[in-house]
This record gives C-alpha cells, sequence and structure tokens, in this order.
C-alpha cells in the first residue's frame, strides 16, 4: 500500500466528489419543482438513444481491425446477439447466447 | 402495502439484472484482485466501490493510488471520465421526477447499466416505477460491491477460465441499443450517437475519445433540432 491510510481516503473522497458531481448536477441545475427549458426537455428526448450509441462504440473501443484476429470474435458475438434479439426479441436469450458464443471464440477457437 | 409493492417490483427487476450481475462480478473480482496486489486490502476495495462506485473510473485509479498523492489530479480525472453522466443525468430528469426521499438514491447509483435499463426500458404494467428503478439500482450497486469483497478475499484462487464473459456488457448495451432503436420513431439520434463516437474514436484514440464524442453529439443534435422534432 503505496499511501497512508489517511491519504487513501482523501483519494477516495476525491474521486467520489467528481463522480458525485457529473450525477448530481443535472438534478441540481434543473430542480424537479421548476419545468426545465424546452432545449433540456428536448435533449432529454434524443440523447438516450444517442448515449446508448455511444456505449455500444465504447465497449469495442479497444478492439483491434489491423492485428489478429482482426475483430472477428466480437463482430461475430455481436451479429449473433443482434440476431437473436431480431429473431425472439428474448433480452437474456440474446445476451446469453451472444456472451456464450463470444467466450466460446475467446477461449478454443482464437486463443 | 408498499413492503408489497416493492417485492413486486424487485421480482420484476431482477431479471433485467441478470447480464449486469454476471459482468460486475467477474470485474469486481478483477478489481478487488488488481487492488489485492497493489497492497490495497479488501477494506479498501470495497470502500472504493461503494462509496465512488465508478467502475472504469475505479480502474483508472489504481494506478494513482501507486504513485505520488495527487487529490487534485484525481478529483479532476474522475470528473472527465465520468462526464457522460451528465447526459445521464440530463436523459433522466423527467423519469426520475417526483419519487421523494429515494431520488437522491437513485442518482447516487446511476451507473452506465443501470442507466441504459432504466432509461430504455419501462416498468410493466402494475409495477411501481420507482420501485422498479430503486431495485435495478441497489441491485447493480450490490452485484459490483459484492464482486469487488469476493475480489479482495479470494484473490487467485478464481480457477475456472472466464475470458469472455464480460461481454454479457457488450450484449447488454447491443439489446437496450436496439430497443431504444426499435423505440423512436426518429432513428436519426442512434445514428448520430453510433456515427459521433466513431468519429472521435478515430481521430482522438481509445483512451480520450468520450468527451469529444459526447460534445460531437450534442452540436449534431443541437443543428438538427428543427428536423428531429418532427
Amino acid at each position: 500500500m503505496p499511501l497512508t491510510p489517511m491519504q487513501t481516503i482523501i483519494m477516495i473522497l476525491a474521486i467520489a466528489a467528481g463522480v458525485m458531481i457529473t450525477r448530481f448536477l443535472p438534478f441540481v441545475m434543473f430542480p424537479e419543482k421548476k419545468e426545465a427549458p424546452a432545449y433540456i426537455t428536448y435533449l432529454g428526448k434524443v440523447l438516450p438513444p444517442a448515449m446508448m450509441g455511444l456505449l455500444v462504440v465504447y465497449c469495442f473501443k479497444s478492439v483491434s481491425i489491423t492485428s489478429a484476429p482482426f475483430g472477428i470474435p466480437e463482430a461475430l458475438a455481436a451479429v449473433i446477439v443482434i440476431g437473436l434479439h431480431s429473431w425472439r426479441n428474448n433480452a437474456l436469450f440474446s445476451i446469453g447466447g451472444g456472451t456464450s458464443v463470444y467466450m466460446f471464440l475467446v477461449q478454443v477457437v482464437f486463443c | 402495502m408498499s413492503k408489497a409493492n416493492f417485492k413486486k417490483a424487485f421480482v420484476a427487476a431482477f431479471p433485467h439484472t441478470i447480464p449486469v450481475l454476471a459482468s460486475f462480478l467477474i470485474l469486481g473480482i478483477t478489481y478487488g484482485v488488481l487492488m489485492q496486489t497493489k497492497g490495497y486490502g479488501v477494506i479498501w476495495s470495497v470502500l472504493m466501490s461503494s462509496i465512488a462506485f465508478c467502475g472504469s473510473m475505479q480502474f483508472v485509479a489504481i494506478t494513482l493510488l501507486t504513485t505520488m498523492f495527487n487529490p487534485v489530479q484525481a478529483f479532476v480525472l474522475s470528473l472527465t471520465v465520468n462526464a457522460r453522466h451528465l447526459f445521464y443525468g440530463l436523459s433522466m430528469l423527467e423519469k426520475y421526477q417526483g419519487l421523494g426521499k429515494i431520488r437522491g438514491f437513485l442518482i447516487f447509483m446511476l451507473c452506465d447499466e443501470t442507466f441504459s435499463i432504466c432509461c430504455t426500458l419501462k416498468p410493466p404494467e402494475g409495477i411501481t416505477p420507482k420501485y422498479f428503478y430503486f431495485s435495478v439500482s441497489i441491485l447493480n450497486y450490490c452485484y459490483w460491491i459484492i464482486g469487488t469483497f469476493l475480489g479482495g478475499v479470494l484473490g487467485n484462487f478464481i480457477t475456472f477460465n472466464t475470458a469472455g464473459l464480460d461481454f454479457a456488457l457488450t450484449a447488454l448495451f447491443v439489446v437496450l441499443f436496439l430497443e431504444q432503436w426499435k423505440k423512436s420513431k426518429n432513428r436519426l439520434p442512434a445514428i448520430i450517437g453510433i456515427v459521433s463516437s466513431i468519429i472521435g474514436l478515430v481521430i482522438f484514440g481509445k483512451n480520450n475519445f468520450v468527451m469529444v464524442s459526447m460534445v460531437i453529439i450534442l452540436a449534431m443534435l443541437t443543428g438538427g433540432r428543427k428536423k428531429l422534432c418532427h
């Protein structure tokens, strides 16, 4: 443990303060008793799909398409998730199926 | 009355969190083990997980805990790494309205996974929405802490091969993206999200792209407001 206990506690609090500001700020700036500006309400409607897009891309950020295995396991598993979900529309089935295939690919096929 | 309602909401919420259960346990264990190897025992990793509760930043913070003591740097880095939460808050303003005392806890526990689930899914008929949101939030929160605890205690005793299990998180986001896609009449916001993120990733690389992509998303959504409102 390179830091002292007191220093560690201060570090934890500093990190927590940073993340909590990002979580609470929108709710503090636009309190529920006052009506939010139309622009903010608009953002609240269009941001969710855009942010889901960002999270999906974020998950694939470390995949390299220029070196082996060229992102093939990720691409295959993602296609399977999309395929299963369009077929049965059951989230757990799609996620379980895609994850099993991915585990098989990285543990057995592309190892 | 409210106890029975909570139980009903909890039972309805649990299945939606199973993918998070699988991946948070594994990631939490990894985190606990990594902290252990740097000399921070289970008390410290669990403390960090329960107070800060910010997965990716916690991994970044491991490095910060092994170099010179610099809380200001840690604070600023935490703000930037977690900036995406600002957009989660804006998205949840309406859903998290008028929920009473529980609201503060919901905001405290609003991580990527909880946001994705609560924002995309509508609580089933007959389920009190605030209990549904709270159940999703507290379950995900607990998974992370239990995982961290197990990692800190068991360390390297875990031997079965879990490589690739964290793909459950990716699959969850893909599925919720598809749900958003089906739900919205206008597909442009979803496309803007994907395209802006890829642009940011290609230009700024995997470690610095989130903030840039958020700015591009905001600019495109603002610029296209007239078109998107129809």
